[in-house]
C-alpha cells in the first residue's frame, strides 16, 4: 500500500505532514472561532427579542 | 508650508531627539558590528556597505513615530489639518523634515562610519550617493507608516512590522549601489533604479499618507 | 438580481449557508481525491525520484498564497470604492487563510529544496518574495487587530493593502535584480509547467481545485463569523447606551 519513497521519505513525509497540520490547524480555528462567535450573537438576539 | 518647515525642525533640535538620537544609533549599530562579526579587516570591508545601509534605514525607523506622534497627541495636527494647507503639502513638510534631521545627518556621518569598518576607498562616493538618493524614499514611506499608527497606543513595534517590508526595494537597490561601487564594477542600473523608487515614492506616497491620515483625524 | 445584493449581510449570510456544505464536500472530495492519487499512485520522476510528490501541495499553495493577495486587494477596492461593510470583512477573513497558504508554500519548498538543492533555504528570488509576502500578511492582520473602529481599521487596512502591493511587485523585481548580482546563471526554477508530463498534470489540477475550493470555504465561513462579531459588537455598545 505505502508507496517506496526511496531516500526522500523524510522530505516527502514532512511536507505532506506539515501541509495537513496547518491546514487542519486554519480549519478548526475557524469553525471554532465561528461558533463560539454564533453563540454569543444568538444569545445576544435572544435577549434582545425577549 | 516654511512656517511648519521651520518649526518642526525648530522642535526637533530644542528636543534634542532629532539628530542626536538617529545619529548616536547609527553609531552604535556600526560599533557593534565588528563584535557580533569579528575584527578582520577583510571581512569587515566586505559587509560594510550593507552594514552602513542597514544601520541607516534602522536609525531612520526608530525616530519615525516622532514624525506625528508629538503633534497628535498636542492636537496640533487637528489644527493643522483645518489649516489652509492640503493635507498632501503636510504629510511632505513632515517627511522632508524627517529627512533634514535625520536622513540628511545619516548622509554626511557615513563616510565617518566608513572608516570603523574599513569600507574600500571607491565605496565612500557611492555609500553616500546612495544614502543621499535613498533616504528621502525611507522618510517618505516611514511618514506612510507613521500616519498608519498615529492613532494607535504603543504603536512602535506595529509600525516598524508595517515600514519593514515596504523599506525592502530600497534597501535591496541602495545597497546594491553601494556594494557595486566598493567593487569597482558599474552602479548606473541600481542607481537609476534607486533614484526611479525614491522619485516615484515622493510624487505618489503622499497621497496614501494624507488619506490615511484624513481617515485617523476622522 | 445583481451582484451587489451580496452586499447585505443578511443576504450573503443565508446564501453562503447554503453554498457551504457544498463548497465543503467538493472540497473534501477533491482534496482527498487530489492528494491520495499524487501520493499513492504517481510514479517518481527519474531526476528528483519521489520528492515530486511535493508539487501536489507546494504549487497549489503557492498559487493560493498570491490569489489569497490578489482577492484581498479586489475586496479592498470595492470597500474604498463602494463602502460594502462584506467586501472589507472578506478582505479581513482571507488574510490569515493567505497567511498560512505562504507558510505552507515556504515549509514544502524548504523540505523539497533540502534533498534537491542540498540547503533548505537558498536567497533565490521566488523563495526571498515569498518570505517578503508572508511579511504583508503579517503586517495587515496585525494592523486590523490593533485598531478599535471597525471602519477606520477597514479603510486603514484597505490602503495599507494597496500600497502593500505596489511594494510587493517592486520587491518581486527588485529581489530579482538584486539575486542576478550574487550568483549568475544559477536558476532554480520551480516552474516545470512547460515540461510536466500528464501523468503529474492531471492530480496536480484537482489538488489546485481542492486548494481553491478549500480557500472560497474558509473565506465564506471566517466572512459570516466576522460579521457576526461585528453584530455582537454594535448590539453589545448599544446595550451598554441604554
Amino acid at each position: 500500500m505505502m508507496p517506496d519513497l526511496g531516500k526522500y521519505a523524510f522530505a516527502v513525509l514532512s511536507s505532506y505532514g506539515v501541509t495537513i497540520v496547518l491546514l487542519a490547524v486554519i480549519v478548526l480555528v475557524s469553525v471554532w472561532r465561528a461558533r463560539k462567535v454564533k453563540t454569543a450573537l444568538d444569545e445576544i438576539e435572544n435577549r434582545r427579542g425577549s | 508650508m516654511k512656517a511648519l518647515l521651520v518649526r518642526d525642525l525648530m522642535l526637533a533640535i530644542r528636543a534634542g531627539g532629532g539628530f542626536g538620537l538617529g545619529l548616536s544609533f547609527f553609531l552604535i549599530v556600526t560599533v557593534l558590528v565588528p563584535f557580533g562579526v569579528g575584527p578582520q579587516t577583510e571581512l569587515l570591508s566586505r559587509i560594510a556597505p550593507g552594514i552602513l545601509w542597514i544601520g541607516a534605514l534602522l536609525a531612520c525607523l526608530l525616530s519615525l513615530d516622532r514624525i506625528l506622534a508629538l503633534d497628535w497627541e498636542d492636537g496640533s495636527l487637528d489644527l493643522l489639518a483645518t489649516a489652509p494647507l492640503p493635507m498632501e503639502g503636510i504629510v511632505s513638510i513632515k517627511a522632508l523634515a524627517h529627512w533634514i534631521t535625520t536622513g540628511l545627518p545619516l548622509v554626511l556621518a557615513a563616510p565617518v562610519l566608513g572608516v570603523l569598518l574599513s569600507l574600500p576607498i571607491p565605496a565612500y562616493q557611492w555609500v553616500v550617493i546612495s544614502l543621499a538618493v535613498g533616504t528621502p524614499a525611507l522618510s517618505v514611506i516611514g511618514t506612510f507608516g507613521a500616519a498608519l499608527t498615529v492613532g494607535i497606543k504603543r504603536g512602535g513595534l506595529l509600525m516598524s512590522l508595517l515600514v519593514l517590508p515596504l523599506y525592502v526595494p530600497t534597501l535591496i537597490f541602495g545597497a546594491e549601489v553601494a556594494r557595486r561601487g566598493a567593487e569597482g564594477l558599474t552602479v548606473q542600473a541600481p542607481l537609476l533604479l534607486l533614484a526611479g523608487i525614491s522619485f516615484g515614492v515622493i510624487a505618489l506616497l503622499p497621497f496614501a499618507s494624507a488619506a490615511v491620515l484624513r481617515i485617523n483625524l476622522r | 438580481m445583481s451582484f451587489w445584493e451580496y452586499a447585505n449581510p443578511v443576504k450573503f449570510i443565508r446564501t453562503t449557508d447554503k453554498v457551504l456544505p457544498w463548497v465543503w464536500a467538493l472540497t473534501g472530495i477533491s482534496l482527498v481525491t487530489g492528494l491520495v492519487w499524487g501520493f499513492f499512485f504517481t510514479p517518481d520522476d527519474f531526476r528528483q525520484g519521489s520528492t515530486v510528490k511535493i508539487i501536489y501541495i507546494h504549487v497549489p499553495s503557492a498559487l493560493m498564497a498570491i490569489n489569497a493577495w490578489l482577492m484581498m486587494l479586489v475586496a479592498s477596492l470595492i470597500w474604498i470604492v463602494r463602502r460594502h461593510h462584506v467586501s472589507a470583512l472578506a478582505a479581513r477573513a482571507a488574510a490569515p487563510v493567505g497567511a498560512v497558504m505562504t507558510l505552507i508554500a515556504l515549509a514544502t519548498g524548504a523540505f523539497w529544496g533540502q534533498p534537491m538543492w542540498g540547503t533548505w533555504w537558498a536567497w533565490d528570488p521566488r523563495l526571498t518574495s515569498f518570505l517578503i509576502l508572508f511579511l504583508f500578511y503579517l503586517g495587515y492582520m496585525a494592523l486590523w487587530e490593533a485598531i478599535e473602529n471597525d471602519d477606520t481599521a477597514a479603510d486603514l487596512t484597505s490602503i495599507l493593502c494597496l500600497v502593500g502591493s505596489v511594494f510587493a511587485i517592486l520587491s518581486r523585481y527588485a529581489v530579482n535584480f538584486w539575486n542576478q548580482g550574487l550568483h549568475q546563471g544559477a536558476t532554480l526554477s520551480l516552474d516545470k509547467e512547460e515540461n510536466i508530463s500528464d501523468v503529474f498534470w492531471f492530480p496536480l489540477l484537482v489538488c489546485i481545485a481542492g486548494f481553491v475550493l478549500l480557500f472560497i470555504a474558509l473565506v465564506f465561513l471566517r466572512t459570516q463569523t466576522e460579521i457576526r462579531a461585528r453584530r455582537t459588537r454594535a448590539l453589545l455598545a448599544r446595550e451598554g447606551q441604554a
